[in-house]
This record gives C-alpha cells, structure tokens and sequence, in this order.
C-alpha cells in the first residue's frame, strides 16, 4: 500500500461554490456587527448613569434629514449595482456618484452635530458617561461611513476613467454589500441614541 | 517499524498517573481531620456557608469521580485491549463508522447527571445568597483600600482595619455576621476560606456575604482578586470572639484613644507630619481616612494587614520605611530623625 | 510500510544565496509558509513565556523567596498570560490551519493570500508590541516597566488613574493589533473552506480537521470582535479621557468584567476546537479505523460553539451576580460537557476495535486524551459556582486551567507537530527522542498541574508573588516547581529534536503514516502549487479510497 498515484476519479458533473468575496464580506459584516453590538450595550448601559450633566435629552436633536440620506442611498447604490450588471454604466456612474454624495451629505450631517455639541452644549468625550459613550457610539459608525465613502470614491475614480464594466460587477456588489451593512448600523444606533436614548 | 512493547509503556502510564492521584488523595482526605488551628483549607469548613459548600463539594467530587473512573477505565481498555499486534501488520481492521445507540447512549446519559448536578448546586446557591438577614446579626462594612482592609461597625459605631471581630453563633440562637462589601479603589475579593466562600469587593458594586461561625479562634484568610502590586500581602484575620469577650472588645473599641502624657512629643510629630492627612486617631484632630484607623492600633495583633507582627521594631520599621516590609504599599516613608521617630512609636504604643 | 517513494525536490532546497532566501519567505504569500511562520514565531514566543512561567516558578519555590521584586512578578505573570494566549496559543493554531485547511481540500492557497500574510505580520507585530513595553513601558523614566495588570486587566486597575505610564497601552494595542489579525485570518479559513473545496467535496465530506476549524474561525468572528471593541474603549479612556471603565466618574468596572470574558470563554474553546481537530484526524490513521460518528463529531462542535457563547460569567461568580444568574451560568456550562463528552467517547470509539499503532504522535494523542478527561471535570466542579466561591482565584483554578491547556493543548499540538513535520519538511523527526520528549514532559506536567490543585484547595490564591509560612504551602510548591523544570527539559528535548531532524531526520516520502487525507497524496514538502492537477473526491477518505479500490468508502456514506 506504498506508493500512491495522484489520480483522482473524475465524477463530478457541476461543482458549484460561493465567490469568495461574498463570503469574505459576510465575514467581515458578522464581525463588524459583533463589534457595534457591543458598542450598543454599553450605550444603553450607561444611559441616564452620568454623575453630571447634560442629558441626551437636553442636547441631542433628532437628525432626521441626514438619516433619510444615508438610508436612500441604499436604493441607490443598489440600483446602480444592478444597472453595472446590465451593462449600463452610464446609469450607473450617476447613482454611484450620487450615493458618494448623500454619504457626503450624512457625514456633514454629523460633523454639524458635533460641532454644535461641542461649542454649544460643551459636551466632549471627556465630559461625561453620555459624552463617552455616545462620541464612541457615533463616531464608530462616522467612522464606517468615511471608510465606506473612501471605497466609493476609488470606484469613482476607475469608473469616471472608464475602467469599471460589467466584469467588475461582483466586486462593486461585494461593496454594496458593506454599504448596506453600514446604513443598516445605522438604524440601530439612530433607534438606540435617539429614540431609546431620550 | 510500526508496533512497540506497548503493554509496558501502557502500564507505566497508567501506574504514574495513579500514585499521583493517590498522593493527592491522601493530602486532601487529611485536610478535613485535622485542620490545622489557622488552617485555610476548604474542607475544614466552621460556619454554614462553608459548610454547605463543602458539602456539595464532596458530592460534585464523587460524581466527578466515578466519571473519571468509568471514561478512564475504557481508555485504558481500549488502549491495551486494541493494541496493534505484530501478527496483523499489514491487515487493516474491520472498518466502523458509527453507532446511532451508543451515541444517543452517550449523550443521554451525560445529560441526567448534568441535571442531578444542576438541582444540588442551585439548591446550595439559593441557600446561602438568598438567606434573610435576622434581626439579631451583627453589620460590618468592610472596605478593600489597596493593599487593606477597613472595617466599620455602623450600628456600632466602631471603625477599625485589617482583623475583623465577629461574634461566635450558637445554632440555638445564631448571631450570623452580614458583611457589606465596597472599595474605594480596584478590586478586591474577601476570602477566608473556612468561614465562607469568597466575594468580590468592586467600586460601584455594593455586595453582600455573610458568615455564622461555629467556632472561636482565628481564622485566616486574604484578598484573592488581583488589586496590584502588594495584592499578595493584603492578608486577613478573622477573630471569632465568644460572646462575652467581643462584647469586651466592642466596648474598648467604642472608647476614643487613650490621652497618654508620656507620649505627648509623639502626638506632636504624628500631627505636625502628615500623618494625620492618612490617618485617624478618634478624640484628636487626626482625621485621615486613606490610610488605617489608629485609634486602637494596639489591639491588633499585626500592622500592615498582616505583613507583620505588631512589635515595636516592626512598628519602628514600618514608619521609618514602609517599603522595607511592604514594597508598594501605599504609604510613603516619612523620613523622619530618630527622635522624632522614636516618639512617634511610643505614641502608637499608647493607642490601646 | 512507510514508504520511500521517491519525494519531489521541495522548492526550498535548490541553493540560493540566504538574503535571498530571507528575503522570499518575509515577502511570502504562500498558505504553506505563512502556516510555518505563524509556527516558529509561536515556538519563539513559547521559549519566552516558559522562560517567563519558570521566573514565577523560582519565586514561588518557598514562602518569603526574594527572587524578584512584587513589581517584576506582577509583570511576570501578565506577560506570561498574555503571551502564551495571544502570542503562542493563537497563531500556532492558525499556523497549522494554514498550512493544513487547504492542503486536506485540494486548494492550492487560501483565498486571500495578501490578507494571510497581512494577518500574519498583524499578529507578531502585537507580539513585538507587548514586548516593546519592556522598554517604552514608562516613557524612558522607568525603562523595564511591562504591563502588571494581568492578563485580563480588570478595570479600574487597567485604567490611567492605577496603572499610569505607558506599559497599560502597550498592552491593549498588542492585543487589538493581534486581535484584528486573527479576524483577518478567521475570515480567510471560512472563505477557503466554503469557496475552494475540490470537486466532490461536499461539506459533509470534509475531513473533521477542516470543519472543526470552520467553526473555530465562525467563533472568532462572534468573539475576538467583542475584545476588540473593549480595547478601543479601553484607549478611549487611556487617551481620551473617556470614561468608559472610570469607576470614579460612574463607569462600571462589571461591565468590562463581561465585555473580557464574553471574549475570553470563548477565546478557550477557539483554542480547544483545533485540538480536537488534530485529534480527530490522528487517533483514527493511528488506530487504523475512520473516525466513529462523523456527523455526530460536526454536531457536536456546532453545539459546543453555540452553548459556549453564553457561559462566560462562570469567571465571574464571585462578583455578586443574583442567585438566578448564578444559576443559569452554572447550568449553561456544564451542559457544555455533554457535547464535549460525546467526542471524548467517539475518540474512544474510534480505538476501539482497532488496530492502535504507538507513535508519538499517538502517544500524545493519548496523553491528550486522559489529561483532558480530568481536565474538563474539574471545569465542572469549577462551574457549580458555591464550589467555585471557594476554588475562583486560588490555584485550583490555575491547575484547571493549565490542565486543559498544557495538557490538552500542548500535548494535541506535540502530537499535531510529530503528525505533520514530515509533510511540512520532508524529514520525519527522531521517534527516539520523540519518546523522551513525551515521557519527560508527560511527568513534568503532572508533577507540576497535578500538585497544583491542592494549594488551590488549602487556600493559596493566583496571582501572589510570595506567602506566609506555614500554611502547608512550601513543599508543595516546591514540588511544582521541579515539575516546571522537567517541563523545561522535554521541550529542549522537542526544540533539539526539530533542529536535529530537519538536517538528518529520516526521509518521509508522501506517506509516512498511511494516511487517507488529500495532503498525504502529494509530496513532502509539497510543491508550491500544491495540486498539479486538482482531485476530486468522492468519500471523505480519498486515499482511502484510492488504496483499497475494492472496498472504498464512498459505498457506505
Ligand atoms: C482550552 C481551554 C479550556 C477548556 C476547554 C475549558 C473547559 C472548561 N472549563 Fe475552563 N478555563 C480555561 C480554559 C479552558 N476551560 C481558562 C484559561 C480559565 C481561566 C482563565 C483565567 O482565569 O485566567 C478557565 C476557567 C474556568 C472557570 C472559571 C473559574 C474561575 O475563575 O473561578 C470555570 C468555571 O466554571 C471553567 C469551567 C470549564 C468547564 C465546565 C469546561 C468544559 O468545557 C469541560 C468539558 C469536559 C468534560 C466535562 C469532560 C468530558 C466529558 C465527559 C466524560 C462526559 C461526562 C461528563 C459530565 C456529564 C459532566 N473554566
Ligand atoms: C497557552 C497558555 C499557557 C501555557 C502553555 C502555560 C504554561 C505554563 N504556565 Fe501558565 N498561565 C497561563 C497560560 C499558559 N501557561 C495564563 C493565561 C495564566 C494567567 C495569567 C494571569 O493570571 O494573568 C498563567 C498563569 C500561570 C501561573 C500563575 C501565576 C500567578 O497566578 O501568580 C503559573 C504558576 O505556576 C504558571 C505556570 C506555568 C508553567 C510552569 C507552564 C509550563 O507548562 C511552561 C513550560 C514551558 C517552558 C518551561 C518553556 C521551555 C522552553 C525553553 C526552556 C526554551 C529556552 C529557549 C531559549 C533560551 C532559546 N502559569
Ligand atoms: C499618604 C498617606 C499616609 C501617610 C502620610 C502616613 N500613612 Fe501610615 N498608612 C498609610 C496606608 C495606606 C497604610 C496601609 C498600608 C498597607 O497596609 O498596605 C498605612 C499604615 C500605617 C500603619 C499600620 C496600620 C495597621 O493597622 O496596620 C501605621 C502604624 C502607620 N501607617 C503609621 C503612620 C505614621 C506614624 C505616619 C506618619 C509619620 C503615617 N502612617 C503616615 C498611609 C499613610
Ligand atoms: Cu486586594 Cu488583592
Ligand atoms: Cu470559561
């Protein structure tokens, strides 16, 4: 039973796997949800715990527009995932370019918040639980966000100089994906900060 | 080739393994017999929570032990009976892939004793966390301070560190000891193993433990939770008094500090140093609270919280470099001229 | 039968100058160098954590011994902890899955070369980190200074205000750094398995080694990821002033308590599953019979990693948690032993009826065996938590403990080297000193983890650098410590015999142990392609199948 030949039957018809990218991105999502959630826990933990003031509910105002933004910006890099697929790429290029800007938009958005926070209400991370917890919370996600817009704008840039095309459509779905994911966080911390929060 | 003396190397193994269990046997089974008078074992239990808990130890150990007894002897069957023989070289055996039963067999089992397991232990959790505080128990606040321990007596009204006073309990008519447990820094974790089991001291945490002891003497213990670097030496005396002597020792410590004229020059240096930033002695105007309570220093039987006895040249020692017995601690070396320290320590020897 | 087929020249032998050499394996991307690499730099941080145990060993010898200082004990046994869990434990483990996951599907590398060595560089960046602290620790005030504020740095002692300097962040950023990249690298094993898997191998043909390490890389995914978020919060507080674990400003010391261990219990079956991955793939070639139970050993991994994820407040019963919560934990981690158990029958059910071959790496795996046996029950006297009131912090735990690591681990893992050696170098390694190694550390580790539970149950807490006298402490320690030395010789012993055998070892041909997994089918080392024309398989024992055409197994599955 020494020597072994290397070969090996030839039986299977059709094998089919899942792409790795899709799989690799469904990885990193679980992981990037384990991590907000327990970013999330500590958040509810902790409210109304603060020694001092302010309260969520004396500073915190309720970012409605830029919420719309970043959650219509799901339908629209989906539909421009979908238009890359069908060979459309002018199509596409606008939603993209679209998408970069209501990510734009939401990032403002929170930037504005901040600075209003800061200045006005004198709330930093130091300042108290709420401070804590609630800079971590959102500048977690902020922090997504810009790596998300950072991914889109390279594709941008390959795509304004014509090098993105239907061959390319699985990576650009494998980013939908994570942008997505990340409008999807969003919910949960707009519900938790927010709604729960105050 | 393939096949070696294996029955030998098998019976080596298994005759190590076994004289090192039985040498263990032995020191354990020992412990609960003779307990050693400031013993720390866990099996020479004095109190009832210790008690129970010893109790479902022996019963967790056992039913451990026959598990280990049954899993080892297939092993050891397996491994001798199925050995490769010469003879078979070459001949591979009959090739098995699994068995439905035994495996529902193996998992069923294994899950009653889970359960059995489960029933003994959350009865004996029930009974020792959730007991009512009688009318007649005794309240301490114990306080974890990196590297001591601070005792108050709120009802009372005595405060003191490091040796815990706590009255014997007659079953007839138990006067059990609650503790309340705080820090004012990291975390610590209350431990005298014969008394009970042992309960984390955290800051924001308020815990609750308690203890009847059956017996007087001292019992010993110290603080298991890591809390930096002297964590080794924040030890723990429990005095189990009877009741006429912790009523003797409740009375003396209620009193404030003995004024003694001979050691008027020593007062003068404990409150022109900063001593008394650290440290309180009761009827003076020394108020300190990071450091011990000084008020009855002489009462205690160690300085430091049991990292020495409590002669003069320890007390010496300490005061002039707290770091010589206690690397870490948290109290400076003062840096004072002998006079001046010599004073100093005749002023504690007044503090009765 | 160990046959002498002729093996086809491995890539590393022709000559080349050695910056060259160097040069290729620090720029590698390949599974198979990187699963070395993630190895030595394993065995390297093993000499220095044992090095660092051997130091807490000769302090603890006898009562008042002034070896080192309480500072450098303090240290001592954080940097010990720490490395041996992140910087040994963890890469060895992926080192192996590296190497092997792809050869035993018929890849020919990971999925994502760039991230494995990506990962890779991550985690002994964070070793170097730690290390670095012996240095930087203090600014340059107090050079020397490493973290001493143990290997779970309980808050507040892990916070500015009780560990000022910088030794604290070293140690936080060590353990992110490292943990980022074992995310990185769970992440790559679970695209590998579920993207690169050769024809015919379906998911319920995988050998078990392959899908024991898909779960522990699920498992990292749900585990280190609530670590890492713990340590950003930790350097929130470091270097932002927050106030995540402050106990002063009202943050809760209880809450990191969970956020470290709903990492850290998890953290030990991850460390556990490959082992029984190691051992699931030995003990049926040693004893000559396919595994018992297949499907019933997948399962019992999914549950066990299921059931883990809700058992880590067992390290914290002393807190003061209420009696129901006590309760629940206390219930969740037994049930833990019923699946664990279940394996341990079907390993026994796999000899039984065999044909057992004593080989090291068998003589390991029984090793493994036993020692985890007794290992697991006292993790069950450890979980009826009025036990654990007494036994939490005191050396009975430390005994548990090394008990399952040392003894499990360790002794899986020497199995898995004496195993996979000659597929990884070409050259068999020295069964003579092989049998040295294992006696040798085999009375070592029980001289040493064996004694160490009595100390636990006389009273003797962890994590103290000296104790009082009479006790009844001494002589037992002492015994521990001789132990710890013998310990230290069987690993010169192994450490000799690696070095010994890759220049004059035996030659081991494709097949040294007549084995049935895909790696077996090609040469020793294997080619840097791996596969010149990629198999198909049709049972889950391919060579099996290939050396007994008239019998195969793809008849009975
Ligand atoms: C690889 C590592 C590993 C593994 C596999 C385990 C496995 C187990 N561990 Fe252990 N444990 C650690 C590593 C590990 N542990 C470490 C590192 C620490 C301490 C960290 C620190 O504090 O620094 C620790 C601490 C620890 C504690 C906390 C102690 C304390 O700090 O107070 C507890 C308490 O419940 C515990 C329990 C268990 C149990 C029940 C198992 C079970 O999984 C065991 C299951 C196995 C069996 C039960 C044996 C086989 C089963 C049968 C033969 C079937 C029949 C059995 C029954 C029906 C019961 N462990
Ligand atoms: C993978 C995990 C792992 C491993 C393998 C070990 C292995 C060992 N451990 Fe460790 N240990 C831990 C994980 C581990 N430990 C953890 C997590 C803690 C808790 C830390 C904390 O409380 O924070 C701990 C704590 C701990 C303590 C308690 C410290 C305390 O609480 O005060 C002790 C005490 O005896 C100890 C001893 C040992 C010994 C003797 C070994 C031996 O098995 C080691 C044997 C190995 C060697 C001796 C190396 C030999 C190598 C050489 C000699 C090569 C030399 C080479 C050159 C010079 C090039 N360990
Ligand atoms: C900065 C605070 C501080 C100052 C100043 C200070 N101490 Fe202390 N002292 C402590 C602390 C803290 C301890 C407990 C140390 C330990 O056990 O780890 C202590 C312990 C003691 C003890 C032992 C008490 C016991 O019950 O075990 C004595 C006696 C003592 N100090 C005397 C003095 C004298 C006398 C001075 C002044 C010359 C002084 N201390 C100054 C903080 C201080
Ligand atoms: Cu206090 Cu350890
Ligand atoms: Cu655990």
């Amino acid at each position: 039973m020494s020597a072994v030949t290397t070969s090996f039957p030839n039986t299977v018809a059709e094998w089919q796997l899942p792409s790795r990218g899709k799989v690799a991105m469904a990885g990193l999502i679980v992981a990037e949800s384990a991590i907000f959630t327990i970013f999330v826990v500590a958040y509810l933990f902790y409210l109304g715990k603060s020694l001092t003031g302010p309260t969520p509910r004396e500073v915190l105002e309720t970012p409605i527009f830029y919420t719309i933004c970043l959650l219509s910006s799901s339908l629209t890099i989906h539909l421009a995932a979908k238009c890359l697929a069908r060979g459309i790429t002018f199509a596409f290029l606008g939603l993209w370019l679209f998408t970069i800007a209501l990510g734009g938009l939401f990032l403002y958005g929170t930037a504005q918040e901040w600075y209003r926070l800061i200045y006005e209400h004198g709330v930093t991370i130091s300042t108290n639980l709420f401070g804590t917890t609630y800079y971590s919370l959102v500048g977690l996600h902020a922090f997504h966000v810009t790596a998300g817009l950072i991914m889109l704008v390279t594709v941008a840039v390959f795509g304004l100089s014509g090098r993105v095309g239907v061959k390319q459509s699985g990576h650009i779905e494998v980013l939908s994906m994570y942008w997505h994911f990340v409008d999807a966080v969003w919910v949960v911390v707009f519900t938790v900060v927010y709604v729960l929060g105050r | 080739m393939s096949i070696l003396k294996k029955s030998s190397t098998v019976r080596f193994l298994a005759q190590t393994i076994f004289l090192l269990l039985c040498s263990a046997m032995t020191v354990w089974a020992s412990g609960p017999k003779d307990p050693s008078p400031h013993g720390t074992n866990i099996f020479a239990p004095a109190s009832t929570p210790a008690k129970s808990i010893a109790d479902l130890s022996v019963l967790v150990l056992v039913i451990t032990g026959i598990i280990f007894v049954v899993v080892f002897v297939l092993l050891v069957y397996s491994v001798v009976k199925f050995r490769g023989r010469a003879k078979d070289a070459g001949r591979e055996p009959a090739q098995v892939y699994g068995s439905t039963q035994i495996e529902l067999a193996w998992t069923i089992i294994p899950i009653l004793i889970v359960v059995v397991l489960f029933l003994a232990t959350a009865r004996v959790i029930h009974a020792i966390q959730d007991a009512p505080e009688p009318a007649g128990a005794v309240q301490v606040t114990v306080i974890g301070h990196q590297y001591w321990w601070e005792f108050r007596y709120p009802k009372l009204g005595i405060v003191t560190a490091n040796e815990l006073h706590i009255p014997v309990s007659d079953p007839g008519h138990p006067t059990p000891t609650f503790l309340q447990l705080l820090s004012a820094d990291t975390d610590h974790s209350f431990w005298v193993p014969e008394l009970a089991g042992k309960t984390d001291l955290i800051p924001n945490h308020p815990n609750r433990m308690w203890m009847d002891p059956q017996r007087t003497g001292i019992f010993l213990g110290q603080c298991a939770q890591y809390c930096g670097t002297q964590h080794a030496k924040m030890l723990l005396r429990v005095s189990v008094d009877g009741p006429q002597d912790f009523a003797v020792w409740v009375r003396a410590q209620q009193g404030p500090a003995v004024e003694d004229a001979g050691a008027i020059a020593g007062r003068r240096v404990f409150e022109s140093n900063a001593c008394m930033n650290c440290h309180a002695v009761a009827g003076t105007a020394a108020d300190g609270r990071f450091g011990p309570d000084l008020t009855h220093l002489m009462s205690r039987v160690t300085i430091a919280a049991g990292a020495a006895k409590n002669t003069h040249d320890n007390l010496r020692l300490w005061i002039q470099d707290p770091s010589a017995i206690k690397p870490g601690s948290l109290m400076p070396a003062m840096k004072l001229s002998d006079t001046d320290l010599d004073a100093v320590v005749s002023y504690m020897e007044t503090l009765r | 039968m160990s046959s002498n087929a002729i093996t086809l020249p491995g890539t590393q032998i022709q000559a080349r100058p050695w910056v060259d050499e160097l040069h290729q394996w620090l720029t590698t991307v390949d599974h198979k160098r990187l699963g070395i690499l993630y190895i030595l730099s394993a065995l390297l941080f093993l000499a220095i954590g044992g090095v660092e145990a051997l130091i807490i060993r000769i302090q603890l010898m006898h009562s008042h011994n002034n070896f080192v200082s309480p500072e450098v004990f303090n240290r001592m046994f954080t940097m010990h902890g720490t490395t041996m869990i992140f910087f040994v434990a963890m890469p060895v483990l992926f080192g192996f899955a590296n190497y092997l996951v792809p050869l035993m599907i018929g890849a020919r590398d990971m999925a994502f070369p760039r991230l494995n060595a990506f990962s890779f560089w991550l985690s002994f960046l964070g070793g170097l980190l730690l290390y670095f602290s012996f240095l930087g620790g203090s600014g340059l005030y107090g050079a020397g200074s490493a973290p001493d504020v143990g290997w779970w740095s309980y808050a507040p002692l892990g916070a500015r205000a009780f560990s000022p300097g910088h030794s604290s962040d070293y140690w936080t950023l060590a353990v992110l750094v490292s943990g980022f990249g074992s995310i990185g690298t769970a992440i790559n094993i679970i695209a590998t398995i579920l993207c690169l898997r050769c024809p015919g191998m379906k998911l319920n043909r995988m050998p078990l080694l392959v899908w024991m390490n898909l779960v522990m890389a699920g498992m990292v995914l749900f585990a280190v990821t609530p670590l890492s978020a713990a340590q950003i919060m930790l350097l929130i507080d470091r270097y932002l002033g927050g106030h995540f674990f402050d106990t002063q400003a009202g943050g809760s010391a209880v809450l990191w308590m969970h956020f470290f261990w709903i990492f850290g219990h998890p953290e030990v079956y991850i460390l556990i599953i490959p082992c029984f991955a190691f051992m699931s793939e030995i003990i049926p070639v040693f004893s000559r019979k396919p595994i018992f139970g297949y499907p019933v050993m997948v399962a019992a991994t999914v549950c066990i990693a299921f059931v883990s994820m809700s058992v880590w407040a067992h390290h914290m019963f002393t807190i003061g948690m209420n009696s129901y919560a006590n309760s629940f934990f206390t219930l969740t981690t037994m049930a833990v032993g019923v699946p664990t158990g279940i394996k341990i029958f079907n390993w026994i059910g796999t000899m039984w009826g065999g044909r057992i071959q004593f080989k090291t790496p068998m003589l390991f795996s029984i090793g493994f065996l036993f020692q985890f046996l007794i290992a697991g029950l006292t993790g069950i006297m450890i979980a009826a938590s009025p036990f654990d009131w007494q036994l939490s912090l005191s050396y009975f735990v430390v005994a548990h403990f090394h008990y399952v690591i040392v003894g499990g681990i360790l002794f899986a893992l020497f199995a898995a080297f004496y195993y996979w050696y000659p597929k990884m170098t070409g050259r068999m390694l020295s069964e003579r000193l092989g049998k040295w190694h294992f006696w040798l550390f085999l009375i070592g580790f029980h001289l040493t983890f064996d004694v160490m539970h009595i100390p636990g149950i006389l009273g003797m807490p962890r994590r103290i650098y000296t104790y009082e006298p009479g006790r009844g402490w001494d002589t037992l320690n002492l015994i521990i410590t001789i132990g710890a030395f013998i310990q230290a010789l069987a690993i010169l012993v192994f450490l000799a015999n690696l070095v010994i055998s890759y220049f004059k070892g035996d030659r081991a041909g494709n097949d040294p142990w007549d084995a049935w997994t895909l790696e077996w089918s090609i040469s020793s080392p294997p080619p840097a392609y791996n596969f010149a024309t990629v198999p198909t398989v049709a049972s889950r024992r391919p060579l099996w199948d290939l050396k007994h055409p008239e019998d195969p197994d793809s008849r009975y599955e």
